[in-house]
């Protein structure tokens, strides 16, 4: 690896966003089980279901929510490939490493000793650590369906729906809006960086390198931060924030929100 | 330091949800106070600006790299209210579309990276480069402090939340329901990571970056330079002081709460007293607080030794001769502020007087 791999990790880093942004967008219109329901219901019915993986204390109760996120998946045409790249597999090497010292510490029942290494597992090793792996690959991989079947302009509309202040939806809407630009600036500033760079930079030039093209990044943010509240008020923006929410709920979204709420009861029961 | 779905337990979660949108609440109402119709533009496209900076491969010394937050240039440049705002609106994007942190445990990393994370950075920040100049270096070195002290201290806020977990919450066997180690295995290890490449990390940024705008647009660096002479700020006096009137009734208010102490059940990890060691009903509660391990079987020497130092005037927040528990919080609350309230004035009595003399000579 050259010692500029900095710079290419930077770059990498702005294309995986892109690109997890167009494939999420792109998998938001395709036709499918979740995205026939009201965005509200999605919303609420996956939070549920995200709620109740938290409150069960069984490891069979969570993995039966994870066969429910994996079906609605299918059912949605959002593509397990995809899940299994973006969740399944960084959950696993995330949450994996944290969970595989448990084994050996947590306190409890031998289950397994190696004498030779002084080692020994535990049965409350055991399920801690497939409690903690299971718990969160069954939430992130109910809130990327959530993500890959619906618009993120269908989830702020929603998240307004369910009461959160507009001040705060409209912050994230242009926040996301604008996040696309900067990465877009960032990654063009990185690339005619990297086209000019001949030879090895040595640490300090690329710390130097870094926080000004950080600083430039920020000059930049301001003063589109300035254009952007002019644009807003040659609209008449006077500082109330109204949105727009044209949902309107069918006899389907009130079934489907029932099934979230009844699955999720259940399984709350049920891993108590 | 973004904790995922399923490190928290339920109760943890709403807890910091609680927390963090009453600073949610507070930042908004003082920053549409100061800047008006501008607010939402200006945080929603630092907050972009803090989301791209996160994605930044920063180059450490040593050949390594790490990631920053941007909470120290965040606070420096906005204030700790507009950088409440911007990084929780970061890490809510990051959370609800990219994956990164949980939904239910987004309250919490909140609460630890833009509420801990920016009041300490302003601190810091002010308190090191006290009256400086705006194109100074120590600004350069208090941007840099403030970034490492700020980062470090929402790993540690970070480090507790997580290893209270398998004290508080664990099921009859003694398994961890939620993170699985207890403080002294949480908070070395996620200390030792962010005292080293993330702590580097963002004290890198937060100085290079003060160092680029004193050069290149210093007039970002005014919000919160605490200088008189500051000018065209980007907010203005981020922190206006607070009027007394509303902090007393505050302080009347947090007072009143007190006795909710005495709904608590169990006992407080850590706090026994040498007797609570040879009282079978206090032996078991300490059993249950610390993960089914039973307590030594007789007091251990340095308590012994050490408890008869000092015997305090309210043992247990309750004076001998109140007979009522909840009276007697509130006893101690009033005392110990009335005694706050009275050493604050004499050490303000004292150094007006020693600034006067200073004056005089």
């Amino acid at each position: 690896m050259s010692r500029n791999s900095f710079l290419e990790s930077t770059l990498q880093g702005c294309a995986r966003a892109l690109s997890k942004a167009l494939q999420s967008e792109h998998a938001a219109t395709r036709p499918g089980l979740l995205q026939q329901l009201d965005p509200r219901v999605r919303v609420l019915g996956i939070l549920t279901l995200v709620v109740s993986v938290i409150l069960c204390r069984r490891p069979e109760a969570i993995a039966a929510i994870f066969l429910i996120a994996v079906a609605l998946a299918i059912a949605s045409r959002v593509s397990l490939t995809a899940l299994a790249k973006r969740v399944w597999l960084v959950v696993l090497g995330f949450s994996g490493v944290i969970a595989v010292p448990a084994l050996f510490l947590t306190p409890g029942a031998p289950l397994f000793t190696a004498p030779a290494l002084h080692l020994s597992i535990s049965v409350q090793g055991v399920r801690t650590a497939v409690l903690l792996v299971l718990r969160v690959e069954t939430a992130a991989t109910l809130t990327t369906v959530l993500v890959l079947s619906t618009a993120w302009t269908h989830i702020l509309k929603a998240l307004r729906s369910l009461h959160l202040p507009a001040e705060i939806v409209t912050m994230l809407a242009m926040t996301h809006r604008y996040v696309f630009l900067l990465i877009e600036t960032a990654n063009q500033m990185f690339e005619s960086r990297q086209s000019r760079t001949v030879g090895i930079l040595s640490g300090a030039e690329r710390r130097r390198m870094t926080t000004r093209t950080a600083g430039v990044l920020l000059s930049k943010s301001i003063e589109l931060s300035q254009e952007v509240y002019l644009a807003m008020l040659s609209r008449g923006f006077r500082g109330d924030v109204r949105l727009l929410t044209d949902f309107r709920l069918q006899p389907r979204d009130y079934l489907g929100l029932s099934a979230f709420f009844l699955t999720a009861c259940v399984v709350v029961w049920m891993g108590r | 330091m973004h904790i995922p779905d399923g490190y928290l337990s339920p109760s943890t979660c709403a807890t910091f949800y609680l927390v963090a949108a009453s600073g949610w609440y507070a930042a908004l109402k003082r920053i549409k106070q100061l800047l008006a119709t501008r607010a939402i533009p200006l945080i929603s496209v630092f907050a972009a600006f803090c989301f791209v900076v996160m994605m930044f491969n920063v180059p450490l010394p040593g050949g390594t790299t790490g990631h920053a937050v941007g909470v120290g240039v965040s606070a420096i440049v906005l204030g700790p209210w507009g950088s409440i705002l911007a990084i929780s609106i970061a890490l809510a994007i990051q959370s609800l579309f990219f994956g990164d942190g949980g939904i239910t445990t987004l309250g919490a990393n909140c609460f630890n990276m833009a509420i801990v994370g920016s009041f300490t950075a302003y601190a810091m920040y002010r308190m090191v480069a006290a009256n400086s100049d705006l194109k100074s270096r120590r600004r350069v070195l208090a941007a840099a402090v403030a970034g490492y002290v700020a980062i470090n201290t929402s790993a540690l806020v970070t480090a507790v939340e997580l290893g209270i977990q398998p004290v508080l919450f664990h099921d009859a066997s003694g398994t961890p329901l939620y993170a699985p180690y207890p403080l002294h295995v949480a908070i070395p290890a996620m200390m030792i990571g962010h005292l080293t490449f993330a702590g580097l990390a963002e004290a890198v940024i937060a100085a290079g970056m003060v160092s680029y705008l004193q050069r290149a647009d210093v007039g970002l660096l005014r919000g919160v330079a605490g200088l008189a002479q500051s000018s065209t700020p980007i907010i203005a006096r981020a922190t206006p002081e607070p009027s007394p009137g509303r902090l007393w009734w505050m302080v009347a208010c947090l007072m009143l709460f007190t006795p909710l102490g005495i709904l608590a059940a169990g006992t407080a990890w850590g706090e026994w007293s040498s007797t609570a060691f040879m009282n079978p009903h206090t032996r078991d509660q300490i059993a249950t607080a610390s993960g089914n391990h039973a307590p030594p079987s007789s007091v251990p020497a340095g308590i012994q030794r050490l408890s008869s130092l000092w015997t305090a005037p309210f043992p247990g927040y309750a004076p001998r001769f109140i007979r009522n528990p909840m009276f007697g919080y509130l006893l101690s609350a009033i005392f110990g502020v009335g005694f706050l309230v009275l050493a604050s004035l004499v050490a303000r009595a004292v150094s007006r007087k020693w600034s006067a003399g200073n004056l005089r000579s």
